[in-house]
């Protein structure tokens, strides 16, 4: 068999996968806000570094 | 007075400030979300935006129903066992802290599950256990942090909203093809002859043929579909010449490869239904968070409070409410349908129907009408007419009201595309007959390329994507209008009729003059104290007037509903209130509201409470009135005929005591003459005219809360460019035309190498995207410049 088969078996492989995860997307809602993910993704780094913190704090308090 | 702002909303501390961990704040009730915020370690919310909170209101029991299991069902999204699903509309999501808070609902209640917020609709969807926390108790708490939801009959009634993703698909499979098939036909474009591309080009064909069928039957389905349905219907829509050239492209290319003749156009077809989908994407994105189709049911409650027989309360949904059935109207509930007053003080603040916000008081055996929510203490009421029959709810009734009383109106594209059709279709069959004379092997050749290079592609753009682009653009100038079609509408227009209360006039603000004796200081500081102690707006606005002043305890307050206060501290007694009440004499004219005040029973004074009218509303006019018909329809009184007169250019209409189905009638009565009619107006009694006219425009003081049907929400702070904003649809027209012009140029090259037989497969590769993309940019640029002028 030519390896241009192959070639082009993969080159359209390799476009439907992109094209699958592309419907996956779509379907499982990503499209519909397309707004409040690029505000979410900014809060976890800063909870993460806050969250321990104010954690200790409150244990400290509680016994007073 | 301080200048210090409240830590949690933002606002000014006026009158009283509290200090709160060191900050200050408006009211308890900022505080107290402030602290449930601290103690439940979510202070990150004040960190993210200032003053992102808003002050808590009091339910009241308002969202009582909600512990009817029935009524609670129809709402839930999905509910299984100890899980249920619920989606919240919240009008006060507005920034960053939002989202935060409201997806972190589960650190203050372990009830909850998980929040997601979707921001540009304004929702939050909420997972929740309901044996933790139930229906009721979840509003509870959001309204406890200042973000009540709001829960409405439409909502109530109304099928749950598919998401419609299709466009999204069509577009993706059309792009997707559109890459893979330019990859493969590329070769061939440069490297003909070639012994190595000679030996796969069948195979390289077929794959692309392959891929052309999801554009054509999937993507391109949506324009086939379109032109099938106008050539039934006899209207010559753009949608023809666009399908036409689909399939005239699909045919013949398959037909080339098939008998081996050649490359065919599947990278020009697959490109041009994505391009033509690109457009109808870029001009379908609208304000999510706006609704542009409610009616009254938006406003009405879900349910209502009924009093059985033996004095026991019952919940039932509004629609069921019958004439005869005595209801109980809780302090802040909206009165369903028309009734009459049984027992308690009404105090009925009718701002969403009139857009007036001033209270009336109403006594038992008065009648009340539909739409006026009960601004303090419970009422018992009679209904006299079901809901759907009321006076207000019966304009819902009107032909104004069926959906397609407008889908006559034609888009500029489209009346077009009947003459371009008509065009294209003479030149592929003259071609064609000429070339049966010269050679007749040829005449097929031409006839489908003149149907493919003709296609018009950049004529379907140019409409889209200016109109979609000023769409985007008025949008972030604070003018929401619902689709391009409403533009291409408010081009047209050449009457602009105004309601006055609420669109004239702001509710917002008051202009208050004071005539006769000057108060004395102490006398200033009792009128001041006893205003403070009363609920009603009159009161709310004049102090607010008086508050530099002092407070004090009072040593004796009376409020008498419906006529004025008393109060009284040491010596000194003060009536304010109504002419009747203070003087004992009925009040003469003024226009505006009046309270009058005596001290120590000598008459003082009055302040008149006018409304003030919008800044730059008289230049508005003038400037309107150079161009436009222009008319005042008010719902009012003549009371301020006069100072209308003296603000608004001479001999403008006006027309007072209009009812809502005279306005819609006056505006039908304007378009049989053959106006184009637009309609400016705030409240839901508006809503006649503004879905009657050609365009109807909503004045909204917040674009969240409050506006009836229409094609278009201006913000108020933007009521002043209004004519602007119109000069600008109208020179969006012209850019239209102009972008016309520059694809008609594109086709008249396309045109001479397709009737003179010589059109290869890469000049059409070449044009059919240039142009579309040429049009693009020209159309982007130029509302760009020409909405430069709205600042």
């Amino acid at each position: 068999m030519s390896v241009i088969y192959m070639l082009l078996a993969i080159s359209i492989l390799v476009a439907l996968i992109f094209f699958i995860a592309f419907i996956i997307s779509v379907r499982s809602g990503q499209y519909d806000d397309s707004y409040t993910p690029s505000v979410r993704m900014l809060f976890e780094d800063e909870l993460l570094e806050k969250e321990p913190d104010a954690q200790n704090f409150n244990q400290l308090d509680k016994p007073k | 007075m301080t200048d210090t702002s409240c830590f949690h909303c933002g606002l000014p501390c006026e009158a009283e400030e509290i200090r709160f961990d060191e900050k200050s704040f408006c009211c308890n009730g900022c505080k107290t979300v402030y602290a449930i915020f601290r103690d439940n370690d979510l202070s990150y919310y004040y960190e993210l935006e200032g003053a992102p909170g808003k002050t808590p209101e009091p339910l009241h029991g308002k969202f009582d129903f909600l512990d009817d299991p029935l009524i609670a069902e129809r709402l839930l999204e999905f509910q299984d066992g100890s899980h249920s699903v619920i989606t919240f509309n919240i009008p006060h999501i507005h920034c960053s802290s939002c989202i935060w808070i409201l997806e972190n609902l589960s650190r203050l209640n372990s009830g909850v599950y998980s929040s997601q917020v979707d921001f540009p609709r304004k929702e939050a969807r909420i997972h929740f256990n309901p044996d933790h926390i139930s229906l009721k108790e979840l509003v509870g708490l959001l309204n406890a942090i200042g973000y009540e939801p709001s829960i409405t009959l439409e909502q109530y009634e109304g099928e749950s909203e598919k998401v419609d993703r299709k466009l999204i698909y069509q577009l993706g499979i059309a792009g997707f093809a559109f890459g893979n098939i330019m990859f493969l036909s590329f070769p061939e474009y440069f490297e003909s002859g070639e012994f190595w591309l000679e030996k796969y080009k069948g195979l390289f064909h077929w794959i692309m043929f392959a891929f052309s069928l999801p554009v054509v039957f999937y993507s391109g389905s949506g324009y086939l579909t379109s032109a099938y349905k106008s050539l039934r219907s006899g209207m010559l829509n753009i949608d023809v010449p666009i399908a036409l050239g689909i399939l005239v492209l699909f045919i013949r290319s398959t037909v080339e490869i098939s008998f081996d003749l050649g490359q065919g156009f599947f990278d020009s077809l697959s490109g041009l239904v994505f391009f033509l989908l690109l457009g109808k994407f870029f001009q379908q994105r609208t304000y999510s968070f706006l609704s542009f189709e409610r009616d009254y049911r938006s406003y009405f409650p879900i349910a209502v409070t009924r009093l059985k027989a033996d004095a026991s309360e019952e919940n039932i949904p509004v629609h069921q409410v019958e004439t005869g059935d005595r209801l109980l109207i809780k302090s802040g509930s909206l009165i369903p349908a028309d009734s009459i007053l049984l027992k308690g003080e009404g105090k009925l603040d009718y701002s969403f129907v009139t857009g007036e916000a001033r209270a009336v008081s109403k006594q038992s055996g008065d009648r009340l009408y539909a739409g006026g929510k009960q601004l303090k203490g419970a009422i018992e009421i009679e209904v006299l007419k079901p809901v759907s029959q009321s006076y207000l709810t019966e304009l819902w009734s009107d032909a104004a009201f069926s959906k397609n009383h407008r889908t006559a109106f034609r888009n500029l594209t489209d009346r077009i595309g009947k003459r371009f059709t008509v065009a294209v279709l003479s030149i592929a069959f003259l071609a064609a007959a000429i070339w049966l004379f010269i050679d007749p092997s040829r005449a097929l050749n031409v006839l489908t390329a003149v149907l493919i290079i003709a296609c018009p592609c950049a004529i379907a753009l140019a409409a889209p994507f200016t109109l979609g682009n000023l769409l985007r653009i008025f949008g972030k100038k604070g003018f929401y209008v619902k689709d391009t079609e409403s533009l291409e509408r408010m081009a047209l227009v050449d009457t602009v009729i105004f309601d006055k209360t609420g669109t004239l006039t702001t509710t917002r603000k008051n202009s208050i003059d004071y005539t006769g004796i000057e108060l004395t200081e102490a006398e200033a500081i009792l009128l001041k104290n006893t205003l403070r102690a009363s609920g009603h707006p009159l009161s709310q606005t004049l102090y607010q007037q008086l508050a530099s002043y002092n407070i004090v305890p009072l040593d004796g307050f009376e409020e008498h509903l419906g006529e004025g206060l008393e109060g009284r501290l040491a010596d000194e007694h003060i009536r304010v209130g109504s002419s009747q009440f203070v003087t004992g004499m009925p009040s003469l004219e003024t226009g505006g509201s009046e309270v009058h005040v005596s001290s120590n029973d000598t008459y003082k004074g009055r302040f008149v409470i006018r409304n003030s009218y919008r800044k730059g509303a008289g230049k508005l006019f003038e400037d309107l009135s150079k161009v436009y018909a222009l008319a005042v329809l008010s719902g009012d009184n003549e009371s301020e005929k006069a100072y209308l007169e003296d603000l608004l250019p001479p001999l403008t209409p006006m027309y007072f005591n209009q009812k809502p189905k005279e306005k819609l009638q006056f505006v039908r009565e304007l378009q049989q003459d053959g106006k184009e009619v637009l309609m400016v107006g705030d409240g839901l009694n508006d809503a006649g005219a503004l879905a009657q006219s050609k365009v109807g425009i909503a004045i909204s003081e917040d674009a969240n809360l409050f506006t009836p049907a229409c094609d278009g929400i201006l913000d108020s702070r933007q009521f002043a460019k209004l004519n602007v904003f119109l000069e600008t649809t109208k020179k969006a027209m012209k850019i239209i035309y102009m972008s016309f012009g520059f694809s008609l140029m594109y086709n008249v090259v396309g045109l001479y190498f397709a009737v003179t037989g010589q059109l290869e497969p890469v000049i059409a590769a070449i044009l059919m995207p240039l142009s579309s993309i040429s049009i693009v940019g020209f159309t982007t640029l130029a509302t760009n410049w020409i909405s430069r002028k709205i600042l």
